[in-house]
């Protein structure tokens, strides 16, 4: 661990990796399972399933950047609204 | 012998020289930003879990918030100047032979000079005591002084960008205009179209993937443009030239503040990733 002891890991920052990496790693055995076809939906472009995925993490992003900046109640409150439009985005987008 | 062409997957070790490169260029920083930006880091070995704190004080930070405004106009202007001149000159470069060459190589000169040179350059151009342009504008009568008015320093940072940057775009849509197969031309003469005709449906169509590319560079660039200002106004007079990447330098060199600089790295990731993004895919379909 003194190896990465530069990089100041903290168990949430960690838990927050090791979700986008499984992620990632779900969102791969998914296409190799059933290839995606691209479609229009909600969103004003035609998106694959990899499109609506990174779409839907840069809104959750932003969900809870304006949560953190405009509001001062619990930042689970952000987190759950941001995991809601990530959501909708890969279902509906 | 086989119908089905086998699958050969050798040819991923290819990327991974590419893939080791990117997590060693882009992914460790980043994790190490993020690590940064949730952390109150008091000394090497001394760091407080702080969560989402440094992202709340940044983000209600009203320098922020200028520094932000005045990024987004200097962006859409630098923008809104230099892809149309860089078209334009690139419309006016000779086709072929000797002029083409040297008018090229004339054009590409500012792109070889160091960004910290050409605010240097500025610097001494511009003053009204040795600098050519500040005479000539004080003997005009022109009030101009870029150290003391805003207005000044801004235009003068404007122009010093237009003139470091057009080029490339005109190089690029040079580039994007030679590629251009000559048949298309033939084709409008024979149907008697006019030159903004040949222009609207024929070149700027074909110089759409390119001028994509040119967009992209000059909104990341411009985004994050730094030492140029720095070295002319050092940011001011007062506030005025102070972008995103001074605001950023302020914080995390000049007061040390490794957890709000880390927080406002990654917000200003964001802001660049969202706008190219969305320029991206307006360049692929405009509808």
């Amino acid at each position: 661990m003194s190896l990465l002891s530069w990089m100041a890991w903290t168990p949430p920052v960690a838990i927050f990796f090791v979700c986008i990496g499984l992620l990632l790693m779900a969102m791969t055995v998914w296409e190799l399972r059933s290839p995606t076809v691209a479609r229009k939906g909600l969103l004003p472009l035609v998106t694959t399933r990899g499109d609506r995925l990174f779409i839907g993490l840069l809104a959750a992003a932003y969900v809870n950047l304006a949560w953190t900046g405009l509001t001062d109640l619990a930042q689970w409150w952000g987190a759950g609204l941001s995991a809601v439009a990530l959501v909708a985005i890969m279902r509906y987008g | 012998m086989s119908a089905t062409k086998p699958v050969n997957q050798r040819a991923w070790w290819f990327v991974l020289p590419v893939l080791v490169s990117v997590a060693f260029s882009a992914l460790v920083p980043l994790m190490t930003i993020v690590n940064y930006s949730v952390q109150d880091i008091l000394g090497p070995d001394q760091a407080v879990f702080v969560g989402m704190e440094w992202y709340k004080e940044i983000l209600r930070d009203p320098d922020l918030h200028g520094a932000l405004y005045r990024q987004l106009i200097f962006t859409a202007a630098v923008l809104a100047i230099e892809i149309p001149l860089g078209i334009t000159l690139a419309l006016a470069i000779p086709e072929r032979g000797w002029r083409a060459s040297l008018t090229l190589v004339l054009l590409a000169m500012p792109l070889l000079i160091p960004w910290n040179v050409v605010g240097t350059i500025w610097q001494i151009f511009a003053r009204g005591d040795i600098g050519l342009l500040g005479y000539v504008l004080t003997q005009l009568g022109v009030d101009y002084n870029y150290s003391q008015h805003p207005t000044d320093a801004w235009v003068t940072v404007l122009v010093m960008d237009v003139w470091h940057w057009t080029p490339l775009v005109a190089l690029l849509s040079y580039a994007a205009l030679r590629a251009i197969p000559e048949p298309f031309y033939q084709a409008a003469r024979i149907d008697g179209a006019s030159r903004w005709a040949v222009f609207r449906y024929i070149e700027l169509p074909k110089m759409r993937g390119v001028l994509t590319i040119a967009l992209l560079l000059r909104l990341m660039d411009s985004f994050m443009i730094y030492t140029e200002p720095f070295v002319l106004t050092g940011g001011g007079p007062g506030t005025a030239t102070t972008f995103l990447s001074q605001y950023l330098t302020q914080k995390a060199v000049g007061q040390f503040d490794l957890g709000p600089a880390a927080a406002f790295s990654l917000v200003y990731f964001l802001i660049i990733l969202l706008l190219c993004f969305v320029l991206y895919n307006f360049m692929k379909d405009p509808q």
